[in-house]
């Protein structure tokens, strides 16, 4: 495997993907993300100095509309998917002590 | 006459004669699921009671003519990544265990319209991450014509529940071939519209710049009807496109003569399983004796699309799913302790496997100083197979090919190594790349029985071009 990947390095993705890994986990995904890495590798046999990457296949342009408001009150519909809710709104653990 | 075996415009019309009621033709399906889903497991998600409820209303509307189109009757399943109001929706992940939407996709919408009737919700690879419907959190679907096969992926379930029965079209959605690869596996026609022909709303998104939504059905002019009766613009989606020729219909004819259809030679490589080539030239030969022009040529650049494809797909998967953290809707972890901590605890027990290595790789070659190495690098290499494409189709009218390099594999032999299961979607997924339509048709069986399938691929919003081929391909 040419993609070694290093503990700090797993720890950071962790951080950026928000997930939690066990030792073992990490272990795995270590292992993994260097053989994806070997393979994704392949794309720099590719000289591509001189092309423009292309993030979307058309020449889409930015969509704009006025900012109204066209759909009623949801808010008791949207907050039945809550896990938790309280007076009306959003609840989450507690962010600071 | 066995209404079960009708493709989904037949059944319409005996509907719209009288000869059938819609409530009949749903019972008779329901009388399918139950004795099959026990070996099948095509569903997560089935809702009877409402389903016959809706028969009745649209069997009124029917009488009274209000609905007349192509599709008013005609019960049909949803992939379970798309919004159903009222209806559970888990991209067959545990973090959605328990999402209800409060709207409906806008695909879901337009069949609603047009009297279709909805089952259920079919399943799927944990966001359509996979090619087996193997990494469920549901459990696996098998696949209808052998049962020790999967059904290819993601629209596994989607697949199945046509190629068995369980409903007489379904939809699906396809980032990398997983319409055309499920359909292939099951022996089911099943298409990818140009990117932005059908609007994303309501979609659960992996790679929004590769994600479409489509038919698999059971014979083209199914095909054809319900991609007409989805497609559209939407102001809702920014990437949809405004089209004024979505008359898909219209392209069900014979006069194929005289079109140029190329052959790429870099499609018939190592890994290519005999029966299955000799199935898809075979089908050229076919599409020769109706006067189309066939032709081999290199399209070049096919050993890059999938590590291009796994750079885009993950990167926008791990910006996609942040959204799952708890709060809004779905699973939350039990553990509380902090706002942080929940949100990770949420998702390392919400995700699977697949969804966490991509999640984790998208977000490591979008990270500071692997950026332009790995992400960039892919969207230039995308740009190089877009320009591959354009070159063909300079020549051509359509590309033809096979949909995947074998048929079915045999359930639980894929996921032990992903980069070999990714290769099962080496000839779709630079289709998606290039934002162009393809379609998978039915084109013979191997020596074990399994379905081959046959992919035309177009160019952009020249999906007529491949309805045209395929109806012809398909005229006995």
């Amino acid at each position: 495997m040419a993609n070694i990947i290093s503990d700090e390095t797993i720890e950071y993705v962790g951080i950026l993907a928000k997930l939690e890994l066990n030792d073992e986990q990490k272990e795995a995904a270590k292992q993994d993300m260097g053989k994806m890495l070997d393979y994704i590798d392949k794309l720099s046999e590719l000289d591509t100095s001189d092309v423009e990457p292309m993030s979307h296949v058309f020449d889409l342009e930015n969509v704009f509309r006025e900012d109204v408001v066209t759909n009623g009150d949801t808010r008791e519909e949207l907050l039945s998917n809550a896990p938790e809710e309280k007076d009306g709104q959003f609840a989450v653990p507690r962010t600071f002590d | 006459m066995d209404f079960k075996d009708m493709t989904a415009v037949e059944l319409s019309k005996e509907i719209k004669a009288g000869n059938i009621t819609v409530k009949e033709a749903v019972e008779s399906v329901f009388e399918v699921i139950e004795n099959k889903e026990a070996s099948i497991h095509a569903y997560v998600t089935l809702d009877k009671e409402n389903a016959l409820k809706k028969a009745e209303e649209i069997q009124k509307k029917i009488d009274a003519k209000e609905l007349t189109g192509p599709l008013a009757g005609v019960p049909v399943a949803i992939k379970d990544n798309m919004c159903t109001k009222g209806m559970l929706t888990t991209c067959s992940s545990k973090i959605l265990s328990n999402f209800v939407p409060t709207f409906s996709s806008f695909a879901v919408e337009k069949l609603e319209e047009a009297g279709c009737v909805i089952l259920g919700k079919t399943n799927m690879d944990e966001f359509a991450m996979g090619s087996t419907t193997e990494t469920s959190y549901y459990g696996v679907t098998k696949n209808p014509v052998n049962t020790e096969h999967v059904p290819g992926g993601s629209s596994g379930g989607s697949a199945a529940a046509v190629a068995a029965g369980e409903c007489l079209f379904a939809l699906g959605s396809d980032t990398g071939g997983s319409i055309r690869q499920p359909a292939s596996y099951c022996g089911v026609v099943g298409m990818k519209p140009t990117y932005g022909t059908v609007s994303r709303y309501g979609l659960i998104a992996y790679g929004s710049s590769l994600d479409q939504i489509g038919p698999l059905c059971k014979d083209v002019t199914d095909c054809a009807a319900i991609l007409e009766t989805i497609s559209g613009h939407d102001k809702q989606d920014s990437t949809s496109v405004e089209r004024n020729d979505t008359d898909f219909m219209s392209a069900l004819t014979t006069d194929v003569a005289g079109m140029k259809i190329g052959i790429p030679r870099d499609y018939f490589g190592d890994g290519l399983q005999s029966e299955v080539k000799e199935a898809i030239m075979a089908a050229a030969r076919k599409l020769e004796a109706q006067g189309a022009i066939i032709e081999e040529f290199d399209l070049g650049l096919v050993e890059y699309a999938i590590p291009t494809y796994y750079t885009i797909a993950a990167a926008e998967a791990s910006s996609n799913l942040e959204r799952f953290d708890g709060i809004k809707y779905g699973f939350r972890t039990a553990e509380d302790e902090g706002l942080h901590k929940m949100y990770k605890k949420t998702r390392s027990e919400g995700f699977g496997d697949e969804v966490k290595r991509r999640i984790m790789l998208g977000s490591f070659v979008l990270s500071s100083g692997y950026y332009d190495a790995y992400y960039l690098k892919a969207l230039k290499v995308k740009a190089l197979i877009k320009k591959a494409f354009d070159d063909a189709f300079s020549k051509y009218d359509a590309i033809l090919g096979p949909v995947a390099p074998t048929t079915a594999p045999k359930l639980g032999e894929s996921l032990s190594n992903p980069i070999q299961m990714y290769l099962s979607d080496i000839y779709t997924i630079s289709v998606n790349l290039a934002g162009l339509p393809g379609i998978s048709v039915p084109c013979g069986f191997d020596s074990k029985g399994l379905p081959i399938g046959l992919q035309l691929i177009g160019n952009q919003f020249e999906e007529k071009k491949l309805l045209k081929l395929a109806y012809t391909f398909e005229q006995k």
